[in-house]
């Protein structure tokens, strides 16, 4: 093998302008891939982070069907206190939450004296929700997020802008509970909270109890638990620990509660999977530029050999070692390219990150990629890499070694 | 020992068959010095290439050391060559990327698989024997055409081949070098028993061989012992 090996790679020096043309073509659409797919990771876990982290949680629970209707913020949809208990059962027992949050969302009218918009109100337990979300006070301005007092409310930026209204300002919410009955509460401005993404946010905040107050509720209600989970990678497995609830019946044999993934809830995820969908055309670009450029090489390479094939076959080198040397020269291509376009990715990804690559997503400006890149990645990239080589080599091999050693050596 | 027994060969030119070998017989003898002869298109490097199982006749069977070489499929036929032919071909046919003794290594190596030390001793020992141990690193382009022939000689010799094939070994050398090379492959042809069979023109090796073999449109015309 070793023989082979020097044989093969002298071969390819022997056009060494051609090899290092076509390993440069692998290196650099390695070196794509690999970027590509670091910063596109970066990306990825910094958005996800900013979803799960400051808004949705990564699991959510609601009563059965509230999601189908949450854009009308349904008052009939939410938790009683029993349906509350039985959940609250089973995550103080489930080992991989790491805390969870009660909202009670609800359509409320907002009005500062003068004029009246729509908001659309979450009741929150200020300490469990800063636990829940620890991003969720970055989003908070002109106050602590964590210490939301009773008869105060976070107004949304563009509210606030819209409204001409500052912290200390009074402010009155006017809501209309299940049985009809309007009621309205006067609440003081603590802040304003700025929106995940994009213009158009219109969620504010107030403290849990005051909901119940302003809807005039006699028991606890709930409309949504968000959940976090120590580890985000145990998301499937969290969710198959919360099968009980899902499986959970009442009396008239329907499902009670419906539980879902920040996956299924944010749009954002979206977007995931097409930075995901991107990633797999990058790589068939990657693999199509080294079948091509492979393939090209080597079909050259025997082209311009035949009389030399001739010569060792009739001295008597089997089709098998031919084959094999015609593979190791495509696969030296391939480990070449490989090579190179791992190191250099590396190194661009330690510049790219010493430098610093800013970005605007939304709202949301000077977000700050710190790129990584990974083993596995590298890895299935490379195995991609070499495989394709490989696979490019093989119908020259053969070509190569099926030749008729009379026919090769007539060839000039 | 080599035999030939009724061998026909027959190309297929598209539509048209090609008769090139036509029931030909013929049996060489362990260290005979050989030429084939004969103008072109007489089939003489047909035969050569069905001796030197290369190639396979349409019809008839060939022996060589007592193996029916008709019966062999191809991966058997290049392991019967590497381990019992040897050839020399015109214009050298080494390899170019290979050293001087890389080339004669080369079936060593990749053919016959012998163990380095028995490796180096033989292509020591033949470089001596063609003259060029001190070109042993360079490489096929910085030689003469009379080196480079030197060289394919110890590589046609290096496995210790009991027959020897050359096709035209003299056509591109000048008269100097023929006569040099000619004489080489008489030397060794005495020294180890080496059967030599050539298929030529050159009139340097008509008169320097023991038998002379004509061929005309594929059938032995003439078949004459000659006292060297």
């Amino acid at each position: 093998m070793k023989n082979i090996v020097k044989i093969s790679f002298r071969n390819l020096m022997r056009s060494g302008r051609r090899t290092i043309l076509t390993a440069s073509l692998i290196t650099i659409g390695v070196m794509f891939v690999l970027i590509y797919s670091a910063l596109a990771g970066s990306f990825k876990a910094y958005m996800v982070g900013q979803v799960t982290d400051s808004m949705l949680g990564h699991i959510q629970i609601h009563r059965k069907g509230y999601i189908a209707s949450v854009d009308n913020l349904p008052l009939d949809k939410n938790l009683n206190q029993k349906q509350i208990a039985k959940v609250t059962e089973l995550l103080d027992k489930n080992p991989y939450i790491e805390s969870y949050t009660f909202r009670l969302k609800l359509g409320a009218m907002f009005s500062n004296y003068v004029a009246s918009t729509s908001l659309r109100l979450n009741g929150i337990d200020p300490e469990k929700e800063a636990m829940t979300l620890p991003l969720f006070a970055s989003r908070v301005q002109g106050s602590d997020a964590g210490m939301l007092q009773e008869g105060h409310i976070l107004v949304p930026e563009l509210v606030a802008k819209g409204m001409k209204v500052a912290k200390g300002d009074t402010i009155v919410l006017v809501a209309t509970n299940l049985k009809g009955s309007v009621n309205g509460l006067n609440f003081k401005v603590a802040g304003t909270v700025e929106p995940i993404s994009g213009p158009g946010g219109r969620d504010g905040y107030i403290h849990i109890k005051d909901v119940q107050k302003l809807l005039r509720l006699k028991q606890a209600e709930v409309s949504e638990i968000a959940i976090r989970l120590k580890n985000v990678d145990d998301l499937e497995k969290a969710m198959k620990s919360l099968k009980p609830l899902q499986m959970m019946k009442n009396q008239k044999d329907k499902p009670v509660f419906e539980i879902h993934t920040w996956k299924k809830l944010s749009p954002f995820y979206n977007i995931v999977k097409m930075l995901d969908l991107m990633d797999i055309s990058i790589k068939i670009i990657l693999i199509s530029i080294v079948l091509i450029s492979v393939l090209n090489v080597m079909v050259m390479s025997v082209y311009e050999r035949i009389k030399e094939i001739g010569t060792i076959a009739a001295m008597g080198t089997s089709p098998a070692t031919i084959t094999k040397l015609f593979l190791t020269e495509g696969l030296m291509l391939g480990i070449f390219g490989t090579l190179l376009g791992s190191l250099l990715s590396y190194l661009i990804v330690i510049v790219i990150n010493s430098v610093g690559i800013a970005f605007s997503f939304g709202r949301q400006d000077d977000l700050v990629l710190n790129p990584v890149l990974h083993l596995n990645e590298m890895l299935i990239v490379s195995a991609i890499v070499i495989l394709i080589s490989l696979i490019a080599s093989i119908s020259p091999a053969i070509k190569a070694a099926n030749l008729d050693p009379v026919d090769a050596l007539r060839q000039n | 020992m080599l035999k030939n027994e009724h061998v026909t060969k027959v190309y297929k030119m598209g539509e048209v068959d090609l008769t090139v070998i036509k029931d030909l017989s013929l049996s060489i003898d362990d260290g005979e010095f050989v030429a084939i002869v004969g103008p072109s298109g007489s089939g003489k490097s047909t035969v050569l290439n069905i001796l030197g199982c290369l190639d396979k006749p349409t019809e008839g069977k060939v022996t060589v050391e007592d193996v029916d070489v008709t019966q062999l499929n191809r991966t058997e036929l290049a392991h019967f060559r590497g381990e019992h032919i040897g050839f020399i071909f015109q214009s050298f046919n080494l390899i170019p990327v290979l050293s001087v003794y890389e080339n004669i290594e080369y079936p060593l190596i990749m053919i016959q698989n012998l163990p380095e030390a028995e490796r180096h001793e033989r292509i020591m020992q033949l470089l001596e024997d063609v003259d060029m141990l001190d070109q042993k690193d360079k490489f096929p382009d910085q030689l003469s055409g009379g080196q480079r022939q030197r060289v394919a000689i110890a590589r046609a010799l290096v496995t210790k081949p009991k027959i020897v094939f050359a096709d035209e070994p003299t056509a591109n050398l000048d008269t100097k070098t023929s006569q040099q090379i000619i004489e080489l492959m008489r030397s060794i042809q005495q020294e180890f028993n080496t059967t030599f069979i050539f298929a030529t023109h050159d009139e340097k090796i008509v008169t320097a061989v023991d038998r002379i073999i004509t061929l005309v449109d594929g059938v032995i015309t003439d078949d004459k012992r000659v006292a060297s």
